[in-house]
């Protein structure tokens, strides 16, 4: 094929990568694991996240450079596959961006009766107190409704 | 050229008619043949029958919609759920048209026949993915026969949280078939990415493609890139249904505004999967039946890809209305109305093809021009949908269902029959009534504006989407509407019966009936089971200057200078040695 | 015999295959070259979807950690970070020898290949055993999506008679049953071709309860829950210290047995009163960070949404993993049959992209999920 100019005849196209290679790059995923645990343990703040996501991403490129070869691969499918992250991003930006701005008012510590359940617990009796007052406030309320 | 007759001095050439032995037709027999075949023709042809079938049901559904419409009380349901029967009625014919028939017809149905032939290959890339993603279709498929029959499905075909979460209506059913009719869906549009990019034989450059070949990949660069992201969104909504995962559900501290974005994400671009194969088909239609070169064949190329690339930016402009922040809406309002650049740019290279072109108006260039003026009314309308001022106004009224059908079926629709009536001599080897096809192009057409232009007025008098009954006031519209929407049906009716009726009594089909230049007209009529005996010749696919009208046997011909033997010159053996 | 010859048989025989034509090479292909392009292009694109699928999922995961921070932080505390790392590197070590079988596979080792396919599989079947730990696990004490979501800080480990981990470990019981005997009916009939495939298999369908004795030891070796209640409750307690909450304390405290939580609550907030009273500036009083309840997040709507985004990820990432495990059995038998060369690796190169995907995937998980503090 005329496309395909890499090898001669179109018979030899296989490039196995060398085992010192491998063998280094999985150690540095190691490493890096290692690493991603241990500053876990240090309270760096909202950097925190970064930290993370740069180590993740170091990862991966190391993943996607030598095991699936990438380093080594056709430029198209380099672009092929670098391109959906440019589509990944697009859609969480977008989707992000707009939480983000609608949510001003987002109510977001709506609980439940658990969480009910829990403060009234606290206040062992004062609990009966309450609860005879709102059931007699809750009367009243129906009354009044009802004239 | 076309007209005249043939010049002297030049050599014919024309595959002539295939055998049977040779015909994809007919090369075996059996009804397995046909179920476990690899052969991209069948396929292709095994999509059309289901996608018309599909079109065939949602198309009643659509009839039994208007005629509940004809008086403003609603007309077809009565009783206590009448208005329930019309929202299911309305969402599965919505549903049932964008997933079984608009979305697989023009890429999965004719791409799959006319990708391989066009590109000059023998087949696409993965046969056998092929295969299983027109078994994922019916797969798909049975789960809405299996919605429409456990029934009770109203959630439009959007699936919009929080309705769809706590509807008792067979939701799970419905998204589950959207789900598998979505990997159907990616694994066609990857297959033929693949077959564009690995399988083109010697001499096949980008630019000697013909357009529909750019538009089949723009389409399935979005196919492959957003389905997998209506796929997890359908998963989430189910798991949603399911155990109430709370990313949707707002009484889970989810939101819906979440699920729009999700699902726009998809359903924006997938409103593009839908229209730029309709494109491409017009580009080789207009150019071969106006027998000119295509105008701007770069640009008609690059606008697809930029189409399909720019459809991921605007997907907001459904949700005008739903409460995205007011920077994201005025954002995607002006992205929106950049994709309506390239698609100017395709219409004024189609006008600009027909002028001063030597125009043939056989039925497909009915289609194709009653195309244009259809899809420039739905994409002209869609410009105040895009404008925050106006669609606040407009939003879910009848002007927007005006505008996705102008789209939709005016467009898909409409460039879809002309692409059948364009292949149908190479896809079965028969011609078909002229008269009778452009009678039903005619009835089409007529009957297309009579449904849906007053819808138009409606729409912009505030009649809402979705309603059963309406204000005594809108009656005259609605009703002129029906009317319309019998008509349209009496026009697909007639181009069906013209189409079968070719299959019996129709004339056989000369390799090149129409002129074309592209490959599939140098195979045979139908095609052979290898399409090419050897890799063809792969010249430009808009060059209609070897190209001759062969009257005595009514089909186009190409013709090439006689070859003379070359006198014979016996170099001297010293030369020939240097010249190696 | 010429090529000329052959295109003239195949212009007769619409089926006729070229007899240039190896037997791996399909009939539309030119060359083994042109196969193998084609086939890893449609793998890269394959991944493509595969990578906006996901995508899905990290949205919702960055909106709601967007909104709410600290239910990530609480929650994430729930999720033991030793079965995660150690996870990670089970499927770091699968994708080293995913990479080795590609290597194998291109310089014709049969046996290698055979050999780094089964230990590969036997990682994803680790994988699997360890998230069986942490799923049943997390049933138990009804850490589970919002709609389900039953856990009560009280009563963290409540009795149940369900036993989560037993009904997982069935099928794959039933796995290891038929592959033995499998592996039994072929040695004795002597069939070395399945012999040879249902060895390595059976190595495979153990390495599951490897995975699982691996995650039980590390979760006792963590926090002995189910084992002693007092540890258990110093664990919640540590828990509820760390999330700032201090209902959780005084719902402890409120159980006449447990004298420790009651005295320890006593002596925080004797603390707190003495924090609270010496940072006092110019009538600002700044309250200590144990004074100030934060609201508890581990309720329905909101620990149970975030339960809900790890379901999801992690949940699809494991039938993404049991898919790769499909295709990889399909792999080692081939493998055992020598169907693989240099000309012919593309499906054992297909499979490893994917499979290296899936641990991409999961390098990302493993911190967003795990390590929030």
């Amino acid at each position: 094929m005329s496309e395909h100019g890499q090898s001669k005849d179109g018979y030899d196209f296989a490039h196995p990568i060398s085992i010192p290679l491998m063998l280094s790059v999985f150690g540095a995923l190691l490493a890096l694991t290692i690493l991603t645990v241990a500053q876990a343990s240090f309270d760096i703040g909202s950097l925190d996240i970064v930290i993370v996501m740069v180590i993740a991403t170091i990862k991966a490129g190391l993943v996607m450079a030598f095991f699936m070869h990438l380093a080594y691969d056709k430029p198209f499918n380099v672009i092929v596959f670098l391109s959906s992250f440019a589509f990944v991003a697009l859609f969480l930006i977008f989707t992000m961006g707009d939480s983000k701005l609608t949510s001003v008012d987002f109510e977001p510590k709506v609980d439940d009766e658990a969480s009910e359940v829990s403060e009234v617990a606290v206040v062992d009796t004062l609990e009966q107190v309450a609860a005879t007052e709102s059931e007699q406030a809750t009367v009243e309320m129906e009354e009044t409704v009802t004239e | 050229m076309s007209a005249g007759s043939i010049p002297s001095g030049n050599q014919i050439k024309d595959p002539g008619y295939p055998t049977s032995s040779e015909n994809y037709l007919t090369n075996s027999k059996g009804a397995l043949s046909w179920l476990l075949t690899l052969d991209h023709k069948r396929i292709g042809v095994m999509y059309l029958i289901g996608v018309m079938t599909a079109f065939f049901g949602a198309g009643l559904l659509a009839l039994l919609i208007r005629l509940h419409l004809f008086r403003p009380e609603g007309a077809v349901f009565s009783g206590p759920e009448a208005n329930n029967w019309y929202n299911q009625v309305f969402t599965l014919h919505g549903a049932i048209m964008v997933f079984l028939f608009i979305i697989p017809s023009i890429p999965a149905a004719l791409g799959n026949f006319l990708v391989p032939v066009m590109l000059g290959a023998k087949d696409v890339a993965f046969p056998r993915l092929n295969l299983s993603s027109f078994y994922l279709w019916v797969a798909g498929a049975l789960f809405f026969i299996a919605a429409l029959l456990a029934s009770r499905l109203d959630t439009g075909w959007t699936f919009y949280t929080p309705y769809s979460t706590t509807t008792d209506t067979s939701v799970i059913l419905a998204t589950s078939g959207a789900f598998i009719l979505g990997f159907s869906s990616i694994f066609t549009g990857l297959n033929f990415i693949v077959t564009i990019n690995t399988m083109r034989p010697p001499g096949m450059t980008w630019f000697r493609m013909p357009l529909f070949l750019w538009a089949t990949y723009a389409t399935s660069i979005i196919q492959v890139l957003a389905t997998p992201v209506l796929g997890i969104t359908l998963l989430l909504l189910i798991a949603e249904k399911v155990m109430h995962i709370g990313i949707f559900d707002p009484e889970f501290n989810g939101d819906p505004v979440t699920f729009q974005h999700f699902f726009w994400f998809y359903s924006h671009p997938a409103v593009y999967i839908m229209i730029l194969p309709a494109f491409g088909v017009i580009s080789d239609l207009i150019s071969v039946h106006s027998h000119k070169r295509i105008f701007g064949y770069r640009f008609i190329a690059y606008s697809s890809i930029a189409i399909a690339l720019l459809g991921f930016l605007v997907w907001g402009h459904h949700m005008f209305t739903s409460g995205m922040g007011p920077l994201t809406t005025i954002i995607f309002s002006a992205l929106t109305f950049t994709v309506s650049v390239p698609s100017a740019i395709k219409v004024f290279n189609w006008l600009a093809t027909m002028y001063k072109g030597s125009i043939s108006l056989t039925t497909p260039m009915c289609f194709a021009i009653s195309f244009i003026f259809l899809f420039t009314i739905g994409g002209l309308t869609g410009l105040h949908l895009g404008t925050l001022a106006t669609d606040m106004h407009l939003h879910d009224t009848y002007f927007v269902v005006a505008h996705f059908h102008y789209v939709m079926v005016g467009g898909t629709l409409v460039a879809f029959l002309g692409a059948l009536f364009h292949w149908w001599p190479k896809m079965f080897g028969k011609m078909y009534n002229e008269t009778g096809g452009r009678i039903s192009a005619l009835v089409i057409f007529l009957g297309f504006n009579l449904t849906f232009l007053p819808q138009f007025v409606l729409g912009s008098r505030g009649m809402p989407r979705r309603y059963a009954t309406y204000d005594p006031e809108f009656q005259t519209l609605h009703q002129v509407s029906t009317y319309g929407t019998l008509l349209l049906g009496v026009g697909l009716l007639i181009s069906l019966v013209v189409l079968l009726r070719s299959l019996y009594k129709g004339e056989r089909a000369p390799a090149n009936p129409w002129g074309g230049a592209t490959l599939e007209w140098q195979c045979t009529s139908p095609p052979p089971f290898y399409n090419f005996d050897r890799p063809p010749l792969v010249g430009d696919p808009y060059d209609f200057s070897d190209i001759f009208w062969d009257s005595e046997n009514e089909r186009y011909v190409t013709i090439e200078p006689d070859r003379k033997i070359a006198p014979v010159e016996q170099p001297e053996p010293v030369h020939a040695e240097g010249n190696h | 015999m010429s090529t000329i010859e052959a295109a003239a048989e195949n212009a007769h025989d619409a089926h006729g295959h070229d007899h240039d034509h190896p037997s791996f090479l399909a009939h539309h292909f030119d060359t083994p070259e042109q196969q193998f392009d084609s086939g890893k292009l449609g793998i890269w694109l394959f991944l493509v979807t595969e990578i906006l699928f996901f995508s899905g999922m990290f949205c919702a995961y960055a909106i709601f950690r967007m909104l709410r921070p600290d239910v990530f932080e609480g929650c994430s505390q729930f999720l033991n970070t030793k079965l995660g790392a150690i996870n990670t590197g089970v499927l770091l070590f699968s994708s080293l020898t995913m990479a080795w079988a590609v290597r194998c596979s291109q310089t014709r080792q049969n046996k290698g290949l055979v050999a780094m396919l089964a230990s590969t599989l036997s990682c994803a079947m680790i994988f699997l055993g360890v998230k069986a730990i942490e799923y049943s696990h997390k049933w138990e004490m009804g850490l589970l999506p919002a709609g389900l979501f039953t856990f009560d800080q009280n009563n963290p480990h409540p009795e149940t008679d369900t036993h989560y981990l037993f009904y997982i470990c069935l099928p794959f019981m039933f796995l290891l049953a038929g592959v033995v005997l499998w592996l039994i009916i072929s040695l004795v009939r002597g069939n070395e071709f399945h012999v040879k495939c249902a060895k390595p298999l059976t190595v495979v369908a153990i390495c599951f309860f490897v995975g699982i004795g691996l995650g039980m030891i590390l979760e006792s070796g963590d926090s002995s829950h189910s084992e002693e209640e007092g540890l258990e409750e110093e664990v919640m307690m540590a828990e509820a210290v760390e999330l700032g909450n201090e209902s959780v304390l005084q719902k402890i405290s409120r159980d006449d047995t447990n004298s420790g939580a009651k005295s320890e609550l006593i002596a925080r907030a004797r603390q707190s009163d003495t924090a609270g009273t010496s940072i006092v500036q110019e009538g600002q009083i700044i309250s200590g960070a144990i004074v100030s309840v934060e609201e508890d997040v581990m309720t329905k709507r909101q620990a149970g949404v975030f339960f809900s985004i790890y379901y999801c990820m992690t949940g699809v990432h494991a039938i993404h993993i049991l898919f790769g495990i499909g295709f990889l059995v399909w792999l080692l038998v081939r493998a055992v049959r020598e169907d693989f060369n240099p000309q012919y690796f593309g499906p054992v190169d297909y499979v490893g992209l994917y499979w290296h995907l899936v641990d991409l995937i999961w390098i990302y998980l493993f911190p967003l999920l795990y390590l929030i503090r």
